[in-house]
């Protein structure tokens, strides 16, 4: 059940910018627009100051990061932006996909808030920003390398800093983990199957053949004492 | 010859005063948190205002993707660990979203109530904060007794004053315990007297309104320019109130009004807090009066538990309680951004699901984060102090600014 009035302001954006969005989808009633990286200044222009639109604030600029993407021809980051229009009391989301070596347009001058949230996307995700005048790291420690949120980089980072009482001062070191992270594979053998599981034998099924166990336990397994190498 | 003595014959006579540059934090009272801030002083004049935030930063985004729906929760709490449940409200109604959840009406309720008292908790923190920061000593102190009084609710309907863990996707953890409305409604009736006092205080006080009348002044279009939202727009003339606007839960069922500032300085500001706070009872008081009676969460146990009683006798509410706490439940693939009226602003949360048991992406929208980048044109021209009372007006955090 979709906002008639939000429907009618997604015909009117996809045709008034028919040259820089590839088209509108909805999600859950929420409209989100595809568009060019490099139309993402005519289009945002467009939101803000159009009669029909007036988009004045920009309420976000998120990243998010499809590493499968790579090589598909289709960048591998998804740009957010997040606009609210008190007018028409209408959300609008543009998203546009951005390579790994691609630079987006600024979009502060059309809106001050984005200088902070381009800094963050590009501190999270190394997309750069051409146009900001301030483009260094915000959440990050100083002298960070990497960008933590980028789903290759590992959930407890490369380094650890700790004070050095003999040297005086804080000093960083290779991270160092006196346990495994605790990400157990809890997904059931039953529900939510892929395709790629079926054929072959069930996750947790192998005990019903156990001498067939490719990795059975050393101790207290009395299996029938044939084990596969 | 070299050019800096080029210049200075240029100057002629005149004395060139470099820029002072000065460090203000990270450990510092008036920071509220772990701010850093350099300031480039021209004498007492700011002249520049360069904040440095990520010295909270614990990566929630980054941890909310390895953990499922129900784990994730509890890092929302850690946000604005000043007002928590109105965090978990917004993450609780995406997964909703995603999931198409209905909650039942008594679940709505409750959430309003907790979501106002959270409301109200945060603006009496954050008055007297801002009160003490300019010199008033005595409405911190008064101020922290009736917060106290509001945490001992939070403590009583979910045991834990601060990380309270209490809403979840489909309602909240379990319902009141009795009396729990009666002494909140008390507690209404009475905090009105506390407020007189405390407006006796500060709202014609000479030295307050000296320390924030016409300081850190932002225009309408300012406000939009640089994304306010919450008592930072309100206070700049602008009646918006996602509350109003786009009602979630019951919020349409109840009457209250919006304050808004007329100046846009930290006194306006000042006003429209105070002024939510009258309105914010007036919810509570509305939301306990018209309780309905029936379920707080919904009984899809594909989603939530099932009562502890019918896991003695019933295998299948037991198996259903098994997967709930260790595969969690599965969102349908999807994205939404769902936003709440916190306390500091607009709090949303852009949710991807890949339709597996973890969010594939979570993006956390923080009120504080937008308005403390725009001390820099605030604070511009004011002297030091006012920067003080400025950033006392932002009402920041740091829990969820540097998430």
């Amino acid at each position: 059940m979709v906002d008639e009035a939000l429907k009618d302001l997604a015909d009117y954006v996809a045709e008034k910018l028919e040259a820089s969005v590839h088209g509108y989808e909805f999600f859950n009633d929420e409209l989100v627009v595809n568009a060019k990286a490099d139309h993402i200044i005519d289009i945002l222009h467009f939101l803000r100051d159009d009669t029909e639109c007036k988009f004045q604030i920009l309420i976000d600029i998120a990243g998010a990061d499809y590493p499968e993407r790579i090589g598909s021809g289709v960048g591998r980051f998804d740009v957010i932006y997040t606009l609210l229009s008190l007018r028409n009391n209408h959300r609008i989301r543009v998203k546009v996909k951005v390579a790994e070596d691609e630079f987006v347009p600024s979009v502060i001058d059309i809106y001050s808030a984005a200088g902070w949230f381009e800094r963050e996307v590009w501190d999270m995700y190394g997309i750069p920003f051409t146009g900001n005048p301030d483009l260094r790291r915000i959440l990050t420690d100083y002298g960070f390398e990497g960008h933590p949120q980028r789903k290759d980089f590992p959930l407890t980072g490369y380094v650890e800093l700790r004070y050095d009482e003999e040297l005086k001062r804080v000093v960083y070191e290779p991270v160092k983990l006196t346990q495994d992270f605790r990400g157990f594979d809890f997904t059931s053998p039953w529900e939510g199957m892929t395709d790629v599981q079926l054929p072959n034998e069930l996750m947790g099924d192998e005990k019903a053949e156990g001498h067939k166990m490719k990795h059975a336990p050393n101790h207290g397994w009395k299996g029938t004492g044939k084990v596969e190498s | 010859m070299n050019a800096i003595a080029d210049d200075n014959i240029d100057i002629g006579e005149e004395t060139q005063i470099k820029p002072f540059t000065m460090n203000f934090g990270p450990q510092h009272p008036a920071a509220h948190g772990v701010l850093r801030l350099v300031l480039e002083m021209e004498g007492e004049i700011v002249e520049r205002a360069d904040p440095h935030i990520g010295l909270l930063h614990r990566g929630t985004e980054k941890l909310i993707e390895y953990k499922t729906y129900t784990q994730a929760l509890p890092y929302f709490d850690r946000l604005d660990y000043v007002a928590p449940m109105n965090q978990e409200h917004a993450f609780a109604l995406a997964t909703e979203k995603l999931l198409g959840l209905e909650v039942p009406k008594r679940g709505q309720y409750i959430r309003v109530l907790f979501c106002e008292l959270g409301r109200i908790l945060n603006h009496i923190l954050n008055i007297t904060t801002f009160a003490l920061d300019v010199g008033a000593l005595t409405p911190a102190l008064w101020g922290f007794e009736e917060r106290e009084k509001g945490m001992e609710f939070y403590e009583r309907v979910c045991g834990a004053r601060l990380h309270a863990n209490y809403f979840r996707p489909g309602g909240v953890s379990q319902d009141m315990p009795a009396g729990l409305m009666d002494d909140m409604l008390e507690w209404c009736e009475e905090l009105p007297k506390f407020l007189n006092d405390m407006e006796s205080l500060l709202t014609e006080n000479r030295i307050f309104k000296q320390r924030t009348v016409d300081i850190g002044s932002v225009t309408e279009a300012q406000a939009l320019d640089w994304g306010f939202t919450g008592p930072m727009l309100r206070g700049s003339g602008v009646a918006w109130d996602l509350r109003k606007a786009q009602p979630y839960d019951s919020y349409d069922e109840f009457d209250f009004d919006i304050p808004i500032g007329k100046t846009g300085d930290c006194y306006a500001r000042y006003l429209v807090r105070m002024a939510e706070i009258y309105e914010s009872i007036k919810i509570m008081k509305q939301a306990i009066e018209n309780m309905p009676d029936g379920d707080v969460r919904t009984n899809d146990y594909k989603v939530t538990p099932p009562p502890r009683a019918e896991m003695k006798s019933s295998m299948e509410a037991m198996i259903h309680h098994f997967k709930l706490y260790t595969e969690g439940f599965h969102v349908p693939a999807g994205e939404t951004y769902t936003a709440v009226e916190a306390p500091k602003g607009e709090f949303g949360v852009y949710l991807v699901s890949d339709g597996s048991n973890k969010p594939y992406r979570c993006r956390i929208r923080a009120p504080g984060f937008v308005h403390l980048q725009a001390l820099d044109f605030m604070s511009k021209d004011h002297q030091l102090a006012d920067t003080v009372s400025i950033i006392g007006s932002l009402d920041i955090v740091f829990g969820e600014i540097d998430r």
